[in-house]
């Protein structure tokens, strides 16, 4: 990082020969942050890596013993965590699909004039900005199945919601679309007001029909944007945690971040739960290159 | 829009219009079914079918300050007419307020735990606002080679699971006696909200003309003045918005709450939800902690909401 080419300051200021040097400034602005997220996110992560090939606990002061890559072999073939990993690929795919129908959906109806639509828009922002835990707690009164407002605003009687192993896992994915609709449905129209409406006025001239108009012109167009919010919030549901923690303790929501929880605090298999947390690492890695290249792609537009 | 509709379309857009209105119903009706609950008296926040219609009373809000246990005996026509409005309030729900030796009125585990929240998010915000901005503008003035890569591996740092980087903190700070305390916490908050703040500072940074500060420069500031005399001032409703992103991030962390804070430093969402633990919890005092848990974020929503898009897409996309 010292051997870098500076913009050279221009020679004329005074204040080149007074003050600190550009390079001593952009080394004071720079390097603490990068710093502080090694010292605090790398080497906790290097920490753990080490830990990833031992047999260690945290819970007893015995002696661990290095395992090699034993950790890895055993939760690569354990199928109890692979159906952790199935869960969450099920969970995700419901959820993104859920919050992309509705929030795209949303955003179609929302760009028109409409009365108060700042309004609207803000309104509809609202729950992706609440804290999961605590709202996704209430969502438990909501789907209570005796006097939750659900059942009764959809005369379902006494469906059961939660406690039902079949229909926890789309519970939860429901309560997550609720939160993070909003999230596509704010990029969407960011998409679909950058549309050019000269696009539109061309193909209403050449008759062209609702339908065509969708499939050749406004999708194309969002696209970009639209998969950004795609990898994100897949990204996002593939971490997921607090909801399906808090909502249920069924064994068909154990998604694979909750299992890694049990694993390293309630189990104590410390070794085995960094290893897991590798294998977990690993994938969010791969999903968030996809999602800086798209950025960096929407960007250059 | 074509500028003139026919009846067609403009039956289509009514249409639209009522469909957005029932949407937005929907999207409210759990906030709505939170703020109603909280103004309930107990018995009618489960009932069957749901109360819709009722007097809304504070008794919730008093009861979630307090510290109270199950009334053995009736208090004494005396006591009652002695006892201030809230503790009646308390007393007509069948408890009564625990009090010390020395008759002082205990408080519940809320008020701690809402101040802690505060503690917490206000100082980690601060910190990654400042160290943000200061990064921020480093990259966006200066050549740094493999600026890219640098910037990349920022942001890789939020994308981390939080779980994933539990474990090795949870041993580390066994180790350096940091659990359950502020300081942990805020650390933790820091490094989570600081790619987030060079990210979005960078975009806010990068819209201020560089010719504001060279004029500056030429004038015979030094860069460092340039900086907080020129550009700071530019780029303060950018360090606004951050400021409030962070915040609002550092409020309703989860994770990291659960497994690093126990009692001393826990902060409201680990403890909320632990309140609903065993037994027929009390809905109404539940809603009253969520809503004014939730009230300050409602508020910072209405007054961020034109840089949303730009927040939640970590400054990629600008309006």
């Amino acid at each position: 990082m010292t051997t870098l080419t500076m913009t050279t300051l221009d020679p004329r200021s005074r204040a080149a020969r007074r003050g600190m040097s550009d390079l001593a400034i952009r080394n004071l602005f720079i390097i603490p942050t990068i710093v502080f997220l090694i010292v605090f996110n790398i080497f906790p992560l290097l920490y753990s890596l080490g830990y990833s090939f031992t047999d260690f606990r945290a819970s007893t002061n015995a002696p661990w013993n290095f395992v090699g890559l034993e950790n890895y072999r055993t939760l690569l073939n354990d199928p109890f965590i692979w159906n952790n990993f199935a869960i969450t690929a099920k969970y995700v795919i419901v959820s993104v699909t859920g919050q992309v129908l509705v929030g795209f959906g949303v955003a179609m109806l929302l760009n028109r004039e409409i009365p108060f639509k700042g309004l609207i828009t803000t309104l509809l922002l609202l729950p992706m900005m609440l804290s999961m835990a605590v709202v996704g707690l209430f969502w438990k009164l909501l789907y209570d199945p005796s006097f939750g407002i659900i059942n009764y605003a959809l005369g379902l009687g006494r469906f059961e919601w939660l406690s039902n192993p079949d229909v926890a896992l789309y519970a939860v994915a429901l309560t997550d679309i609720w939160m993070w609709s909003p999230f596509v449905m704010l990029l969407s129209l960011a998409g679909l007001s950058a549309v050019p409406k000269h696009l539109y006025e061309a193909a209403a001239i050449d008759r062209a029909g609702p339908l065509y108009t969708f499939f050749r012109i406004t999708l194309p167009l969002v696209a970009p944007i639209l998969m950004i919010a795609i990898i994100f919030r897949t990204m996002e549901a593939f971490k997921t945690f607090d909801l399906a923690y808090i909502l249920t303790s069924q064994p068909t929501t154990e998604v694979i971040s909750i299992r890694l929880y049990k694993m390293a605090f309630q189990e104590w298999q410390t070794g085995m739960s960094c290893a897991l947390a590798y294998i977990m690492l690993v994938m969010v890695i791969a999903i968030t290159n996809i999602y800086v290249k798209y950025l960096n792609k929407v960007k250059e537009r | 829009m074509a500028a003139v509709q026919t009846t067609g379309e403009r039956t289509l857009n009514k249409l639209a219009i009522v469909s957005v209105l029932i949407v937005t119903m929907i999207f409210l009706a759990p906030i709505y079914w939170i703020v109603s609950t909280s103004f309930k008296p107990r018995n009618l926040a489960t009932t069957v079918p749901p109360t819709i219609v009722f007097t809304p009373e504070v008794s919730p809000f008093v009861k979630l300050m307090l510290k109270r246990s199950q009334l053995r005996e009736q208090p004494t026509p005396e006591e009652y007419a002695a006892a201030p409005w809230w503790e009646r309030l308390v007393f007509d729900g069948g408890e009564k307020v625990v009090r010390d030796g020395k008759g002082e009125v205990q408080l519940s585990g809320y008020p701690s735990r809402f101040l802690n929240s505060l503690i917490v998010a206000i100082i980690s915000t601060v910190l990654a606002v400042s160290m943000g901005t200061f990064t921020a503008y480093g990259f966006s003035r200066f050549k740094v080679k493999g600026e890219d890569d640098w910037l990349f591996f920022i942001l890789s740092t939020r994308m981390l699971p939080p779980v994933v980087v539990a474990i090795p903190m949870f041993l580390m700070y066994r180790t350096f006696g940091l659990n359950d305390t502020h300081i942990g916490l805020i650390i933790l908050y820091t490094a989570f909200n600081l790619s987030f703040s060079v990210w979005l500072m960078k975009g806010f940074i990068d819209e201020i003309p560089k010719e504001y500060e060279e004029a500056a420069l030429v004038d015979g500031y030094t860069r460092m003045e340039a900086f907080f005399k020129i550009v700071l001032p530019e780029a303060a409703t950018g360090i606004a918005a951050t400021a409030v992103f962070c915040f609002i991030t550092a409020w309703n962390e989860y994770v990291f709450a659960l497994i690093m804070t126990r009692r001393d430093a826990q902060t409201a969402p680990p403890f909320i939800p632990s309140q609903v633990g065993s037994g027929l919890p009390d809905w109404t005092v539940i809603a009253a902690g969520t809503f004014l848990f939730l009230l300050p974020v409602a508020i910072f929503t209405f007054l961020l909401r034109r840089h949303l898009l730009r927040g939640m897409s970590f400054g990629a996309i600008r309006k």
